[in-house]
């Protein structure tokens, strides 16, 4: 098994230009069932790289294809749309890679979609999820992972491509990898995946990459010390050297000066190992913890 | 983006939140004293002379002075101008005519992101450290979630009339407060701000109350719906870096920071993992910057060209992993930017992994550019990177 994505997932694109296209002909290749695409004024062409249908609105492409899952490409300026079209439309799992989406716009879709529909939103601004071998939905390069075990959960595209990289070359592979977002308003938090992973039995071990600022990786600690104290756990924080106030990149990523306790690298690290959870000092590390508790494949 | 105070009033009093009369923004001691000079012959028994820093704690800093003279606030601008409050070097006053105080409150709104919505949060006690107060006297500090059906046609009056209710306002103002608390629900929703917050809110003796102070963060996701947004941005204001000021421009996610290595990576998370790895190794980072996920020749070449322009760096760390983007992609990316730079003093210490690493390695390798320094792993890159800048100090 694996999570949120697999063999039966079929995907309608929101946001058919050269980047979703990209991606999309890459998801496809992979293997992942994409049937269509969605643009405004596009309906009834065909999307010739992906030798799929176009249509108009996301619920004719449902209603023709039977879409499950719905990836968002489009830009930041309409992005609340698209997923709150998605929504309407049926779809039950979105994920929004676009960046840059403001938050307001964000606190409504998650109002609607989420606290109210029960969808599984994953990000925005994030890199996807794989579940190696099933489905590939996002831009998680897919050839540097295989089929496995560990379920990984990370709010950074690049350093979850790193964990992954070296755990494939200690030969240990990946049930499902997911990558949250880096936002402040995110559809699918660290908890929600570390649960999803709890409750799949085809995954034994799970590695997360935190980041500073906000309190999900501490919640997330607590659930795993009191529900899944048995299931191996390894995690890196980034972010050790971010100065107090200042926005590293990802909107969600900052240390705020005097703000709740519990922010900073360093005090995540501390809460999480209270938890009986180790946090590396780098990915690297991260990867050899998990290496060491689960030997070479 | 963090406005300062009187750019945040401005803000307040464009969405009806009642602020003092306008005052005038000096970056100079005469400008100052002509400032006070008009604000006195206007009729104002005081004048407030108060440093535009975006850093909290201004007063106890000696950052704010209220004084009844021209004389006085020469004296005051002299000694506020160039003052270092915590680590924030004034450049810009804002002097405004005196609000007669009859009692301080505290009213914010933000966005929440453990519940991922609104929060207003009132409090009795205002002027003070809000933190502070929510520790000794939590009672003290009303907080009120917004549900989404509130937000949807601007805040309820009824809501806002029981949140200053809540938290003991007196009677005579809290009509008055109550359609402030509208209006700053209104400015934080229109403005896409993520912070508004007034401290003090102030009550006058004739039982008005206003905005004495203002912070707002606006949120920078919204600024294409904005027009003026970047209008905000204000020269020699601190958190206005040069070098930052550049990088926002050319779309880059840069922050400066205080040591000599420099660093650039693909990924914000990679980049502060960069961070981390180069402090392990004894060093320190001269930035934070983001290249994103293409790296090509052209946006390697600007990353390289912002980082190198920095005099603080002697050693630049490139910490790429190759995903979509392959390895040989990427090695061709650094060698036409560093064609493309010409002559720099500085070592390039390169760290490739992830698909096609190898291949990308032996581009490099074969290129044998003499500034150009590959490493396999980011503690072996941080560790020359880390040399590279120590021998070059």
């Amino acid at each position: 098994m694996s999570i949120f994505i697999d063999e039966t997932t079929t995907v309608v694109v929101q946001g058919i230009g050269s980047q979703g296209t990209f991606h999309a002909a890459r998801n496809k290749a992979y293997g992942t069932q994409v049937v269509a695409g969605v643009h405004p004024r596009r309906g009834g062409e065909t999307w010739e790289e992906l030798d799929a249908p176009i249509f108009s609105t996301v619920a004719e492409a449902v209603a023709a294809t039977g879409a499950n899952t719905s990836m968002v490409m489009v830009p930041a300026p309409f992005t609340k749309d698209a997923i709150l079209e998605a929504y309407a439309a049926g779809i039950r799992t979105i994920v929004a890679i676009t960046e840059g989406v403001p938050v307001h716009d964000m606190t409504v879709v998650y109002d609607t979609v989420v606290r109210d529909g029960g969808v599984r939103l994953i990000g925005p601004n994030c890199p996807g999820l794989i579940s190696p071998g099933k489905a590939n939905v996002g831009i998680i390069p897919a050839d540097i992972t295989m089929p496995g075990r560990v379920g990984l959960v990370s709010r950074s595209g690049t350093l979850t491509y790193q964990i992954m990289h070296e755990l494939a070359q200690a030969g240990i592979g990946i049930s499902t990898c997911v990558g949250i977002g880096g936002d402040p308003v995110i559809g699918t938090q660290f908890l929600d995946v570390i649960q999803a992973f709890a409750a799949d039995p085809d995954t034994d071990a799970i590695a997360f990459v935190g980041e500073i600022g906000g309190g999900e990786e501490q919640r997330a600690g607590e659930w795993i010390r009191d529900n899944i104290p048995d299931t191996p756990v390894v995690g890196y924080i980034a972010g050790f050297e971010a100065p107090a106030g200042k926005q590293m990149g990802h909107a969600g990523a900052i240390v705020k000066e005097g703000g709740p306790g519990g922010e900073s690298a360093a005090e995540k690290q501390e809460i999480l190992a209270g938890y009986g959870i180790p946090v590396a000092d780098n990915p690297s590390a991260a990867a050899a913890l998990m290496i060491e508790r689960l030997g070479r494949g | 983006m963090d406005l300062v105070e009187f750019q945040g009033k401005q803000l307040f009093a464009r969405n009806g939140v009642p602020v003092p009369p306008p005052g005038a923004v000096c970056r100079t001691v005469e400008e100052a004293v002509a400032a006070a000079g008009r604000i006195l012959e206007d009729g104002a028994s005081a004048v407030v002379v108060k440093a535009q820093v975006k850093v909290g704690g201004r007063g106890k800093a000696g950052g704010v002075k209220v004084v009844t003279s021209v004389d006085d606030a020469r004296a005051a601008a002299e000694a506020i101008l160039g003052l270092d409050i915590k680590g924030h070097v004034v450049h810009v006053l804002y002097l405004e005519p005196a609000s007669d105080i009859a009692e301080e409150y505290y009213l914010s709104v933000l966005h929440d992101r453990v519940a991922k919505g609104d929060l207003i949060i009132c409090s009795r006690q205002g002027g003070v450290d809000i933190e502070e107060v929510n520790r000794t006297d939590p009672a003290a500090v009303v907080k009120r979630q917004v549900v989404p059906s509130e937000r949807a046609d601007g805040l309820p009056r009824a809501v806002a009339l029981e949140v200053v209710t809540a938290a003991q306002l007196p009677e005579e103002v809290r009509e008055a407060a109550a359609d402030l608390l509208v209006a700053l629900f209104d400015a934080y929703l229109a403005e896409d701000a993520t912070l508004t917050e007034i401290n003090p809110l102030i009550r006058t003796p004739d039982d008005r109350v206003l905005a004495l102070d203002a912070k707002v963060s606006l949120d920078a996701s919204a600024a294409f719906r904005h027009d003026g947004y970047a209008d905000w941005a204000l020269e020699g204001v601190d958190g206005d870096d040069p070098l930052e000021a550049r990088a926002r421009a050319e779309g880059m996610q840069y922050v400066k920071l205080d040591g000599d290595v420099g660093v650039l990576g693909n990924g914000a998370g990679l980049v502060m993992a960069t961070l981390d790895v180069v402090a392990q190794n004894g060093g320190r980072a001269a930035n934070f910057l983001d290249v994103g996920g293409g790296a090509s020749a052209d946006s390697m070449a600007a990353s390289l060209r912002l980082v190198l322009s920095d005099p603080a760096v002697r050693s630049v760390f490139i910490n790429i992993f190759g995903g979509i983007t392959r390895g040989e992609e990427v090695a061709r990316g650094v060698l036409g930017a560093v064609e493309q730079l010409g002559d720099f003093p500085q070592r390039l210490i390169v760290r490739l992994d992830g698909t096609n690493a190898e291949e990308g390695r032996a581009i490099l390798a074969e290129a044998a550019h003499p500034s150009i320094i590959t490493a396999p792993t980011m503690q072996e890159a941080a560790a020359q990177a880390v040399e590279a800048a120590r021998s070059a100090a």
